[in-house]
């Protein structure tokens, strides 16, 4: 199907954006080499480009931030709670300047439409810093008693679907409660917690408060496992945040887990269908669905679906996929040739299994990682595809009567990180939020992300909470 | 060119006087009365002369303030916090002037020059990190002051801070800065606008804070600085039946009475000011100057039922 309308290009400057031939790992306020001297590639998703050679830290790195931090953890902590949210608001601002540059930066290096990391990566990311400012010095007002301390060391390992914006997530409650950290970015979106080191710089940020260290899994892994490391944050798969509380297990670390979704957005025969299909839209398709808190299982009533499902083809069909830069562009690139590999094998397997697959008709660029916007039909409970998280853009619609099966159908997953309902009754919005095992339920709107909101799951979808005040209890001797 | 320079050196530079004015509606007008005032430093040499405003500018800066409270109050928390801390950045820029004004106004003699010039930075120092405080109570205040509430039957109960309106500020005689700093930031951080009336003996410090304001983001008329006779100008404020709140920090025993009876007439919500002895504008504040000018709101809303059977997962 031709597209609706035709779309000069209109593509963000990259100019605004230097990125260096080789990066180190940021230790002790210096960037170093690693050890053992190992280096990787970082690629743009979208082009196959080699953007930069970026340090691998081993654990021989490890230790030596682990200690870096130690050593600053002391002076750190004990400053004045109101000098520590200055050092913050600094952060936050300097965010907001640089603003378009990481933008740009974030698109390069994971894939994801500038449309996205401007307008919401880049925003949320400092307003995450300027809200956690302000805690730094209201400590004993935040109800965790009336001089709550701060654990010391954290060994925060972070994702690569929102790379700056979990960096944030993580180290701005950190910091303000006092602890100093030591984070490892995601191996295939090292660049901007990089460039963040550089804005910890301009900030005047004590040395080794901040300490970087890009690597595979098995940098986290010796990271995790560090003897000295007092707390560890981790937002991934759920299966490596099981490994992680194994490794944990009987040391007195503090552990807080952000792990994977299978988000139910259910919608009933009331709800206002053209908002609902929005809804959907960005519940599934934003960040090309590369997200924890998905709305992965479209859970529709009966009565409507036939109406609802031909509107949302034909919004589909609108969607625009190709260069992220591109300030049009809907849907981006894959982040990895693996996770494009994964999402492919298990869509194979909806089919497989009897499931009605559906794609618009949509041009795929001739390099980098891509997979079009798809929707599965006469899915069942059983299929792999309501079941497993795919953290690609595919939806899977399921069918249900009654508001109790929508729930008990919601509720049939070992996850539990968000849900969405679409009705315009508020009495049957709090009625199904009151029944569904979801850490956040969004009514009439999804994929709402606010700092004074607390974000986090049930059940395998991990324990603890980011954002808000409760954020805060992550990073505290309570 | 040579001959001119050597000229103009033999004299020393005339500096240019400031003229203070108030600062109403985002605007900088003289008193309608045309009166002004003279301010001395503490060893009484002329300082400036300043508005003596009349009750009418108290009523134009009430029509201000309420003008502005709609679009203050709608603000996003996070928006106001970003002004407020903007407001620090602006003061900390214009830091020596703040300090050579609250030297002279709060002064000590010649002889202790330079020590009263640090603790006049002190003094500012803590006025602009308390700029910085406030501004990360907007978005906290409803998370520590609100919340739900367990009913027992099945609503969806939730209460929530809204700020009361127009606040009259009674700002503090003595402490002329940091004083005046610590009694309007609580009032707008959450979404009040504000009608504050100088110190008397010293007004310079605030008829200044309107120029920083004034260039700090904040919408005009959510902060409105009067300097004259406190009790002349107080006396209508605590009257206005727009007025929602007063604080009356700089009233004396005598006028705060006076003024709390009047204010009785429509309910305004009264600050109070502390017994003299416990006054020390130095030290971190606490909820309550936010908590004495918000309003708690609470919706019931019908939680619906699913039936018995519900989700037993």
């Amino acid at each position: 199907m031709a597209s609706a309308f035709e779309y000069a290009p209109a593509p963000e400057s990259r100019s605004i954006v230097d990125i260096a031939p080789s990066y180190g790992l940021f230790i002790d306020g210096e960037f170093t080499d690693a050890a053992d001297g190992k280096v990787f590639k970082t690629v743009s998703p979208s082009t196959e480009e080699v953007l930069s050679e970026v340090a691998q830290a081993g654990s021989e790195d490890v230790d030596r931030a682990v200690k870096a931090a130690r050593k600053a953890f002391e002076k750190w902590s004990a400053l004045p709670g109101s000098e520590r949210a200055k050092y913050l608001f600094r952060i936050a601002r300097i965010i907001q300047e640089r603003s378009r540059e990481l933008a740009v930066l974030e698109t390069l290096d994971n894939g994801k439409p500038i449309k996205e990391t401007r307008d919401a990566d880049l925003p949320l990311v400092a307003a995450h810093f300027f809200y956690y400012a302000g805690w730094a010095d209201k400590l004993e007002h935040a109800g965790f008693g009336a001089d709550p301390r701060p654990l010391g060391v954290a060994g925060q390992v972070i994702p690569w679907n929102f790379p700056l914006l979990m960096l944030a997530w993580k180290i701005a409650p950190a910091l303000a409660t006092g602890n100093t950290v030591v984070l490892k970015p995601a191996e295939t979106t090292p660049l901007s917690a990089l460039f963040f080191a550089d804005i910890c710089r301009q900030a005047g940020l004590p040395k080794g408060v901040v300490n970087i260290l890009p690597g595979y899994g098995g940098t986290g892994a010796a990271l995790v496992a560090h003897q000295d490391v007092n707390k560890v944050a981790f937002t991934g798969s759920t299966a490596v945040g099981k490994e992680i509380a194994r490794t944990v297990a009987g040391s007195r670390k503090k552990l807080t887990l952000e792990l994977g979704g299978k988000g139910a957005n259910i919608v009933f025969d009331d709800a206002p269908l053209d908002q609902a299909v929005e809804g959907i839209v960005n519940g599934i398709f934003f960040n090309q669905g590369q997200v924890c808190c998905a709305g992965s299982r479209l859970l529709v009533q009966e009565s409507i679906q036939d109406e609802l499902l031909d509107s949302l083809k034909r919004r589909l069909s609108t969607l625009r996929l190709g260069d992220p830069l591109d300030k049009n562009t809907d849907i981006g690139a894959i982040n990895s040739e693996e996770q494009l590999s994964r999402i492919t094998t298990l869509v194979e397997q909806g089919e497989a299994e009897g499931a009605e697959r559906w794609s618009p008709a949509c041009e795929i660029p001739s390099s980098g990682y891509w997979f079009a916007p798809t929707l599965f039909t006469n899915v069942t409970q059983a299929h792999r595809i309501a079941r497993d998280e795919i953290f690609g853009p595919v939806l899977s619609v399921l069918t249900f009567r009654t508001p109790d099966e929508a729930v008990a159908k919601a509720n049939n997953t070992p996850y539990g990180l968000s849900a969405g309902i679409w009705t315009e009754k508020g009495s049957r919005i709090l009625a199904v939020a009151n029944k569904l095992r979801a850490g956040v339920v969004w009514s009439n709107t999804f994929n709402k992300f606010d700092p004074t909101s607390p974000f986090g799951g049930y059940k395998e979808s991990g324990f603890g909470r980011e954002g808000g005040r409760h954020g805060l209890e992550a990073y505290l001797d309570v | 060119m040579s001959e001119k320079t050597e000229k103009t050196e033999r004299f020393d530079r005339l500096s240019v006087f400031k003229t203070y004015k108030l600062y109403v509606g985002g605007k900088f007008p003289r008193s309608e009365s045309g009166r002004v005032y003279e301010v001395t430093d503490s060893k009484g040499n002329w300082l400036a002369n300043v508005p003596l405003s009349s009750r009418k500018d108290a009523r134009d800066a009430v029509v201000a303030a309420r003008k502005a409270f709609g679009g203050w109050s709608g603000a996003t928390a996070y928006n106001r916090g970003q002004i407020l801390y903007r407001i620090a950045e602006m003061l900390e820029g214009r830091r020596e002037q703040f300090v050579r004004e609250v030297a002279d106004s709060e002064g000590l003699s010649p002889a202790k020059a330079k020590s009263n010039t640090a603790k006049a930075a002190a003094v500012v120092d803590a006025a602009i990190d308390r700029w910085v405080w406030y501004a990360g109570w907007t978005d906290k205040i409803a998370q520590v002051v609100g919340g739900g509430n367990p009913v027992a039957g099945p609503y969806f109960n939730l209460s929530s801070p809204e700020p009361t309106g127009v606040v009259a500020v009674l700002a503090p005689q003595e402490s002329s800065f940091l004083g005046l700093v610590s009694v309007i930031a609580p009032v707008i951080a959450t979404g009040n606008t504000a009608v504050v009336v100088a110190s008397e003996k010293s007004p310079l410090p605030a008829l200044s804070l309107g120029e920083v304001l004034a260039t700090s983001d904040l919408p005009g008329g959510v902060v409105n600085v009067l300097s004259g006779r406190t009790a002349e100008i107080a006396t209508p404020l605590a009257a206005h039946q727009d007025v929602n709140a007063i604080d009356l920090a700089g009233a004396d025993d005598v006028l705060a009475k006076e003024l709390e009876i009047a204010a009785a007439d429509n309910l305004k919500r009264v600050l109070r000011p502390q017994p003299v002895d416990e006054v020390d504008w130095s030290t971190t504040p606490g909820t309550d100057r936010m908590t004495a000018f918000l309003e708690t709101k609470t919706v019931w809303h019908p939680t619906g039922s699913l039936g018995a059977s519900g989700s037993a997962y």
